[in-house]
């Protein structure tokens, strides 16, 4: 239903008598929200009840409180609309918190509403109690208990307006069931007044002009973007300012897609796990613009050096984010397509041919690689994953080898195209912010890609996702190992794998007991068959197993808390054969930009 | 490629001095608002030397009143953080400012008859009250700033503090701000 219709339709409801629960229901219809993804129990079975009447909203019925928040921040980060989440008190709360934390690391917009024991119970260890205020305080943006009616409305309306202003963020809001019980009069306020909230998004012209000074001295400048410029949906913006530059481009796991890797100035990821250039690069700029990003410890491996030539600008909306690991030269507090656009008006271009001509150079020199032959490879799944798609998809991963892998060799080219989890690192990510996606998106392919370990993790929800029929891709990379925790353990010590490898189950047998179709691919020969009909089939789900090299590393690598010059670049093609004989192994290419 | 200025530990090096600051916040009076401030203390790791909280001259508004360390940075953190909490209406660094700060103590001191006129002597020096007193006990109360009540305590020890309960320090700037 339109959503002007919806809200049409309800101003009848304004003035009238209702309970909480009607209460709760009507202000979710007035705040535009399309789906809620939710479980069901006693403290929130009034809330439910009032759902019954009420069929403007889709509300999915999860197989688990995890995956509902998962759901919800794939719906978020797919749509930029806030995400619901809807459970009920104690048990139902606290299987929200990895969700909540997750959503808090990565800024993501979601609304948590949780039941709670009536009022004159709580602190008396009731059945199903649990202080989930006290538990989420340091992951949520904000969160509120609910302890009278007449307060019901205007918390949930500050609740959207918290969740999806500023720096977005997670806010949940717990609600005792005899206060959903009680009755007042309904009347949805028209705007939230906040005193002690009041984000900064203009952007000070001051120091928006002091960052133009710089950039316009700059010979070498580094442009190194992050979610940021996603969440203010600034790509366009972006793409003005570096193409004006002439500036190469770095993003961070969370920037992907914010700028196109079909440019010539994109120079891919930067970070542990980044391009080789990227991060040469950002070691030898001598301007770095910043753009919504935080300088997080797996993008700087070691703060001293990291971009340690340069001076810097850190353009973000969050002031704490700004000289919180790194110090920078020009701070500038502000909403990044709005002061973007400031910015974009004072740079002059200077002539920056000459770096781009050292950075094409190192591109060939030292390009992402990976080795072809008989084994199937993660690499080669990915690749041509995005040659097939040429971008044109919603890709959510998990945590691991694959995340990187997919974020090494996918083609990125749209803003809202990756979604992944970045901040926490929670493996069983995919599943179900696949699923959340896949309810908000329905103008492209969403696909999710996980590996062994983390599908596991939240596999339940494949029940949800073939009783809707979502039209998902849900690729498996098993390598039959936790492959990122191998590879260290391969790596810095010694080899002495410590509770790694995994026994599995029949991946193919499990999805068909859900429902979905199945397949299973074993050589590189049937990878680019499986995706196309993969790609093609649009009645419900198809899952495709990957049985990929067992050990294989992520290159390069900048080990933790290192610097560029510690980074671990692919190994050679060669390889000494049983008989001694020296072998050049061929490799496959890939170059951003 | 060392370089200090860029890293936000630089205290890890030792050349960055940890200075006391009082700061000020204004709070909504709101279900969990002083959880939220000390629970973000606990959670990043800052110190708390003395925090305190009370009513303001606006019945929806609380005052809270923390003494804390750190090296230029981390206090800049601190009060970013503080700004960043949805409750948090205005955080001010004193430090930088001339504020008038103040500071309670009751202290209930062993006394005996001939240590008692003492004592009272030492209480009239600093302005002390005494609030109670027993046959083997005087409690006193004083009021001024932390060095005031330190030289206080420092004074009674001798004569066996039996026990001590400090407020903490409280503080308003000053409305003069040039030199006195």
């Amino acid at each position: 239903m339109p959503h002007s219709k919806v809200h049409n339709a309800n101003h009848n409801h304004f003035g009238k008598s209702m309970t909480g629960s009607e209460i709760f229901v009507r202000c979710l219809i007035e705040e535009g929200v399309e789906v809620v993804f939710g479980y069901p129990g006693g403290a929130i079975i009034g809330v439910y009840d009032a759902l019954v009447d009420l069929s403007d909203i889709n509300h999915v019925l999860v197989r688990h409180e995890q995956g509902a928040t998962h759901a919800a921040e794939g719906y978020a980060k797919a749509t930029g609309k806030p995400g619901v989440v809807l459970v009920t008190s104690g048990p139902g709360a606290t299987n929200t918190v990895t969700g909540i934390a997750d959503a808090y690391m990565d800024s993501v917009p979601i609304v948590v509403f949780s039941g709670q024991v009536p009022l004159k119970l709580i602190g008396n260890d009731a059945f199903q109690e649990a202080d989930i205020v006290g538990i989420t305080r340091p992951i949520t943006k904000h969160n509120y208990l609910v302890k009278d009616v007449r307060d019901l409305a205007r918390i949930i309306k500050e609740a959207f307006y918290i969740a999806t202003t500023g720096r977005p963020g997670p806010v949940l809001v717990d609600l005792p069931k005899d206060v959903m019980a009680q009755k007042t009069i309904f009347e949805y306020p028209k705007s939230v007044h906040l005193r002690s909230y009041n984000p900064v998004v203009e952007g000070h012209m001051k120091q928006v002009k002091k960052a133009a000074d710089l950039i316009n001295g700059a010979k070498r400048p580094v442009l190194y973007v992050g979610g940021g410029v996603i969440n203010s949906n600034a790509s366009a913006e972006l793409a003005a300012l570096a193409e004006k530059l002439q500036c190469p481009v770095t993003t961070t796991l969370h920037g992907l897609g914010s700028f196109s890797e079909n440019n010539p100035l994109s120079m891919g990821m930067l970070g542990m796990h980044g391009t080789w250039y990227s991060n040469v690069a950002v070691s030898y700029c001598d301007v770095l613009i910043a753009v919504g990003a935080r300088f997080d410890d797996r993008v700087t491996g070691k703060v001293e050096a990291f971009a340690a030539e340069a001076k810097k600008i850190h353009i973000d909306i969050d002031p704490s984010a700004i000289s919180k690991n790194v110090m920078v030269d020009v701070p500038i507090v502000g909403d990044v397509k709005k002061v973007l656009k400031k910015l974009i008006d004072l740079v002059q271009p200077a002539d920056t041919s000459d770096w781009l001509k050292t950075i094409d150079q190192w591109k060939k020199e030292h390009p992402l690689r990976y080795k072809v032959g008989n084994a199937l490879r993660a690499q080669y799944v990915i690749h041509k994953l995005g040659e097939i798609t040429k971008g044109n998809a919603v890709v959510v991963t998990d945590v691991g080898q694959h995340q990187m892998w997919t974020a090494q060799f996918f083609n990125w080219v749209h803003a809202r195209s990756h979604i992944t989890s970045g901040g926490l690192g929670t493996m069983g990510f995919s599943l179900p912010a696949a699923m959340g996606a896949a309810f908000g998106r329905k103008d492209l392919p969403v696909i999710s890609i996980s590996g062994d370990g983390g599908f596991q993790m939240n596999v339940q929800e494949m029940a949800t996702i073939v009783e809707h029929k979502l039209p998902m891709k849900i690729f498996l990379i098993n390598n039959g190992f936790l492959g990122m925790v191998r590879q260290w353990q391969e790596l810095f010590w010694r080899r002495r794998y410590s509770h790694v490898e995994l026994y599995n189950p029949d991946f193919v047998k499990l999805a068909e007991a859900y429902g979905a179709r199945a397949s299973k691919v074993t050589e590189p020969g049937q990878v680019e068959g499986a995706i196309r009909s993969a790609m093609e089939y649009n009645e419900g789900p198809v899952f495709v197993e990957f049985a990929v090299a067992k050990e294989d590393n992520v290159y390069p690598m900048i080990p933790a808390g290192q610097t560029v010059n510690e980074m671990l670049d692919t190994p050679e093609p060669v390889a000494v054969t049983a008989e001694g004989d020296v072998a050049v192994e061929e490799m496959m290419i890939l170059t951003k930009g | 490629m060392a370089k200090t200025a860029n890293t936000a530990s630089a205290k890890a090096n030792g050349e960055e001095k940890e200075q006391k600051h009082t700061i000020s916040i204004l709070v909504e009076n709101k279900f969990g608002a002083f959880n939220r401030i000390a629970g973000l203390f606990a959670a990043k790791g800052y110190n708390i030397d003395s925090l305190t909280v009370g009513p303001t001259e606006e019945g929806d508004i609380s005052r809270m009143t923390v003494v804390t360390r750190g090296d230029d940075q981390i206090i800049e953190q601190i009060t970013k953080q503080l700004n960043k909490l949805i409750d948090t209406i205005k955080v001010v660094d004193l430090t930088f400012e001339s504020f008038v700060e103040r500071e309670l103590v009751l202290i209930k001191v062993q006394s005996t008859t001939e240590s008692r006129s003492e004592i009272m002597q030492i209480a009239e020096i600093f302005r002390a009250k005494v609030v109670d007193i027993s046959s083997k006990t005087l409690t006193l109360e004083a009021t001024g700033s932390e060095q005031k009540v330190d030289a206080i305590i420092a004074m009674l020890k001798p004569f066996g503090v039996k026990e001590l309960a400090r407020t903490g320090r409280v503080a308003l700037k000053r409305e003069f701000q040039g030199d006195v």
